[in-house]
Protein backbone atom coordinates (compact mmCIF):
# COMPACT_ATOMS: atom_id res chain seq x y z
CA UNK A 1 0.00 0.00 0.00
CA UNK A 2 1.69 3.30 -1.55
CA UNK A 3 1.76 5.56 1.32
CA UNK A 4 0.21 9.36 0.56
CA UNK A 5 1.50 12.38 2.74
CA UNK A 6 -0.40 14.98 2.56
CA UNK A 7 -0.24 18.85 4.10
CA UNK A 8 -2.85 20.07 5.72
CA UNK A 9 -5.11 21.82 3.05
CA UNK A 10 -4.40 18.68 0.81
CA UNK A 11 -6.60 16.73 3.22
CA UNK A 12 -8.75 18.60 4.11
CA UNK A 13 -9.90 19.32 0.43
CA UNK A 14 -10.33 15.71 0.53
CA UNK A 15 -12.17 15.23 2.97
CA UNK A 16 -14.56 17.97 1.72
CA UNK A 17 -14.51 16.70 -1.38
CA UNK A 18 -15.65 13.31 -0.40
CA UNK A 19 -18.00 14.28 2.52
CA UNK A 20 -19.80 16.87 -0.41
CA UNK A 21 -20.47 14.55 -2.58
CA UNK A 22 -22.17 12.01 0.48
CA UNK A 23 -24.13 15.09 1.47
CA UNK A 24 -25.18 16.25 -1.93
CA UNK A 25 -26.37 12.76 -3.38
CA UNK A 26 -28.30 11.67 0.17
CA UNK A 27 -30.23 14.64 0.85
CA UNK A 28 -31.90 16.20 -1.49
CA UNK A 29 -35.00 14.71 -3.78
CA UNK A 30 -33.99 15.89 -7.76
CA UNK A 31 -30.51 16.02 -9.35
CA UNK A 32 -30.18 19.84 -9.85
CA UNK A 33 -30.60 19.83 -6.12
CA UNK A 34 -28.31 17.66 -4.96
CA UNK A 35 -25.79 18.90 -7.20
CA UNK A 36 -26.58 22.57 -5.86
CA UNK A 37 -26.06 21.64 -1.99
CA UNK A 38 -22.91 19.69 -3.23
CA UNK A 39 -21.04 22.99 -4.22
CA UNK A 40 -23.01 24.77 -0.91
CA UNK A 41 -21.79 22.25 1.18
CA UNK A 42 -18.19 22.23 -0.59
CA UNK A 43 -17.90 26.29 -0.20
CA UNK A 44 -18.76 26.04 3.28
CA UNK A 45 -15.96 23.56 4.35
CA UNK A 46 -13.66 25.97 2.41
CA UNK A 47 -15.12 29.06 4.23
CA UNK A 48 -14.89 27.05 7.74
CA UNK A 49 -11.16 25.85 6.67
CA UNK A 50 -10.12 29.71 5.23
CA UNK A 51 -12.05 31.27 8.24
CA UNK A 52 -10.42 29.01 11.53
CA UNK A 53 -7.03 28.94 9.90
CA UNK A 54 -6.91 33.14 10.11
CA UNK A 55 -9.08 32.96 13.53
CA UNK A 56 -5.63 30.17 14.37
CA UNK A 57 -2.98 32.66 12.86
CA UNK A 58 -4.90 35.92 14.44
CA UNK A 59 -4.69 34.22 17.51
CA UNK A 60 -1.34 33.17 18.02
CA UNK A 61 -0.38 36.44 17.12
CA UNK B 1 -48.63 15.05 14.54
CA UNK B 2 -49.65 11.79 15.83
CA UNK B 3 -52.27 10.88 13.32
CA UNK B 4 -49.03 11.56 10.41
CA UNK B 5 -47.33 9.05 12.55
CA UNK B 6 -50.36 6.29 12.72
CA UNK B 7 -50.67 6.77 9.02
CA UNK B 8 -47.52 5.58 7.78
CA UNK B 9 -47.19 2.37 8.60
CA UNK B 10 -43.71 0.54 9.23
CA UNK B 11 -42.30 -1.36 5.86
CA UNK B 12 -42.00 -4.88 5.47
CA UNK B 13 -38.42 -5.52 6.96
CA UNK B 14 -37.89 -8.00 3.82
CA UNK B 15 -38.49 -5.35 1.53
CA UNK B 16 -35.56 -2.74 2.99
CA UNK B 17 -33.23 -5.53 4.93
CA UNK B 18 -31.41 -6.81 2.10
CA UNK B 19 -30.90 -2.92 0.89
CA UNK B 20 -29.43 -2.16 4.17
CA UNK B 21 -27.52 -5.13 4.16
CA UNK B 22 -26.07 -4.77 0.68
CA UNK B 23 -25.80 -1.38 1.35
CA UNK B 24 -23.45 -1.52 4.43
CA UNK B 25 -21.60 -4.36 2.79
CA UNK B 26 -20.72 -2.29 -0.54
CA UNK B 27 -21.10 1.49 -0.35
CA UNK B 28 -23.34 2.17 -2.83
CA UNK B 29 -24.98 -1.18 -2.91
CA UNK B 30 -28.23 -0.34 -2.19
CA UNK B 31 -28.58 2.07 -4.69
CA UNK B 32 -27.69 -0.44 -6.96
CA UNK B 33 -30.04 -2.67 -6.17
CA UNK B 34 -32.78 -0.23 -6.35
CA UNK B 35 -31.63 0.63 -9.75
CA UNK B 36 -30.10 3.84 -8.99
CA UNK B 37 -27.07 3.35 -10.56
CA UNK B 38 -25.82 6.92 -10.37
CA UNK B 39 -26.22 7.86 -6.87
CA UNK B 40 -24.55 3.84 -6.10
CA UNK B 41 -21.55 5.01 -8.37
CA UNK B 42 -21.19 8.62 -6.64
CA UNK B 43 -21.68 6.89 -3.15
CA UNK B 44 -18.93 3.93 -4.37
CA UNK B 45 -16.50 6.66 -4.93
CA UNK B 46 -16.82 8.74 -2.33
CA UNK B 47 -16.73 6.36 0.34
CA UNK B 48 -14.15 4.43 -0.90
CA UNK B 49 -12.00 7.20 -2.09
CA UNK B 50 -12.36 8.18 1.48
CA UNK B 51 -11.39 4.90 3.09
CA UNK B 52 -8.53 4.03 0.61
CA UNK B 53 -7.04 7.71 1.10
CA UNK B 54 -7.37 7.06 5.20
CA UNK B 55 -5.18 3.57 4.52
CA UNK B 56 -2.91 5.77 2.47
CA UNK B 57 -2.57 8.19 5.10
CA UNK B 58 -1.58 4.86 7.58
CA UNK B 59 -4.45 5.68 9.74
CA UNK B 60 -4.98 4.20 12.85
CA UNK B 61 -8.22 1.25 12.99
CA UNK B 62 -10.09 1.64 16.23
CA UNK B 63 -10.69 -1.22 18.94
CA UNK B 64 -13.06 -1.14 21.41
CA UNK B 65 -12.33 -0.17 24.77
CA UNK B 66 -13.88 0.30 28.24
CA UNK B 67 -12.78 2.77 31.35
CA UNK B 68 -13.63 6.23 31.79
CA UNK B 69 -16.27 7.99 29.70
CA UNK B 70 -13.99 9.55 26.89
CA UNK B 71 -11.93 6.51 26.20
CA UNK B 72 -15.32 4.53 26.03
CA UNK B 73 -16.91 7.04 23.72
CA UNK B 74 -14.02 7.61 21.46
CA UNK B 75 -12.58 4.38 21.33
CA UNK B 76 -16.34 2.61 20.83
CA UNK B 77 -17.47 5.26 18.56
CA UNK B 78 -14.40 5.08 16.43
CA UNK B 79 -14.66 1.00 16.04
CA UNK B 80 -18.31 1.37 14.77
CA UNK B 81 -17.64 4.16 12.66
CA UNK B 82 -14.76 1.77 11.05
CA UNK B 83 -16.89 -1.02 10.81
CA UNK B 84 -19.91 0.92 8.93
CA UNK B 85 -17.78 0.83 6.12
CA UNK B 86 -18.61 -2.87 5.51
CA UNK B 87 -16.31 -4.78 3.29
CA UNK B 88 -13.46 -2.45 2.85
CA UNK B 89 -13.07 -2.70 6.81
CA UNK B 90 -13.58 -6.45 6.57
CA UNK B 91 -10.68 -6.88 3.43
CA UNK B 92 -8.21 -3.87 5.37
CA UNK B 93 -8.23 -6.23 9.05
CA UNK B 94 -8.09 -9.84 7.04
CA UNK B 95 -5.20 -8.68 4.85
CA UNK B 96 -3.44 -7.03 7.74
CA UNK B 97 -3.82 -3.09 7.03
CA UNK B 98 -4.68 -2.03 9.71
CA UNK B 99 -2.24 0.43 11.23
CA UNK B 100 -1.19 0.70 14.93
CA UNK B 101 -1.81 4.49 16.29
CA UNK B 102 1.57 6.53 15.36
CA UNK B 103 1.75 10.37 16.18
CA UNK B 104 1.82 12.53 13.33
CA UNK B 105 -0.61 14.67 11.46
CA UNK B 106 -0.74 13.02 8.48
CA UNK B 107 -1.86 9.83 10.58
CA UNK B 108 -4.05 11.67 12.92
CA UNK B 109 -5.87 12.60 9.36
CA UNK B 110 -6.20 8.98 8.44
CA UNK B 111 -7.44 7.65 11.29
CA UNK B 112 -10.37 10.24 10.52
CA UNK B 113 -10.58 9.61 6.80
CA UNK B 114 -11.37 5.95 7.84
CA UNK B 115 -14.14 6.96 10.83
CA UNK B 116 -15.65 9.68 7.85
CA UNK B 117 -15.71 6.64 5.20
CA UNK B 118 -18.35 4.86 7.88
CA UNK B 119 -20.17 7.47 8.69
CA UNK B 120 -20.95 8.57 5.42
CA UNK B 121 -21.94 4.90 4.75
CA UNK B 122 -24.23 4.72 7.41
CA UNK B 123 -25.71 8.10 5.54
CA UNK B 124 -25.50 6.07 2.61
CA UNK B 125 -27.82 3.30 4.06
CA UNK B 126 -30.41 5.85 5.67
CA UNK B 127 -31.11 7.04 2.07
CA UNK B 128 -31.26 3.59 0.77
CA UNK B 129 -33.40 2.39 3.15
CA UNK B 130 -35.66 5.45 2.81
CA UNK B 131 -35.76 4.73 -0.70
CA UNK B 132 -37.04 0.76 -0.41
CA UNK B 133 -39.35 1.93 2.50
CA UNK B 134 -40.98 4.15 -0.67
CA UNK B 135 -40.12 7.39 1.73
CA UNK B 136 -37.94 8.78 -1.20
CA UNK B 137 -38.09 8.60 -4.73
Amino acid sequence: MPKMNLTHFEAAFLFALFTSIVLGVVTKRTDRDRLQYGIYVFVCFFVALFGIGWLMYWGHG
Amino acid sequence: MANEKEAKPAPPVNKWAPVVALSWLIPGGGHFLLKRTGRGVLLLVAVTGMFVCGLMMRGAMFQPQTGDLLTTVINTGGFIGDVASGLLYLLSVWLGYAQPDMPGAVHDYGTKFLVTAGLLNILAMTDAFEIAAGRKD
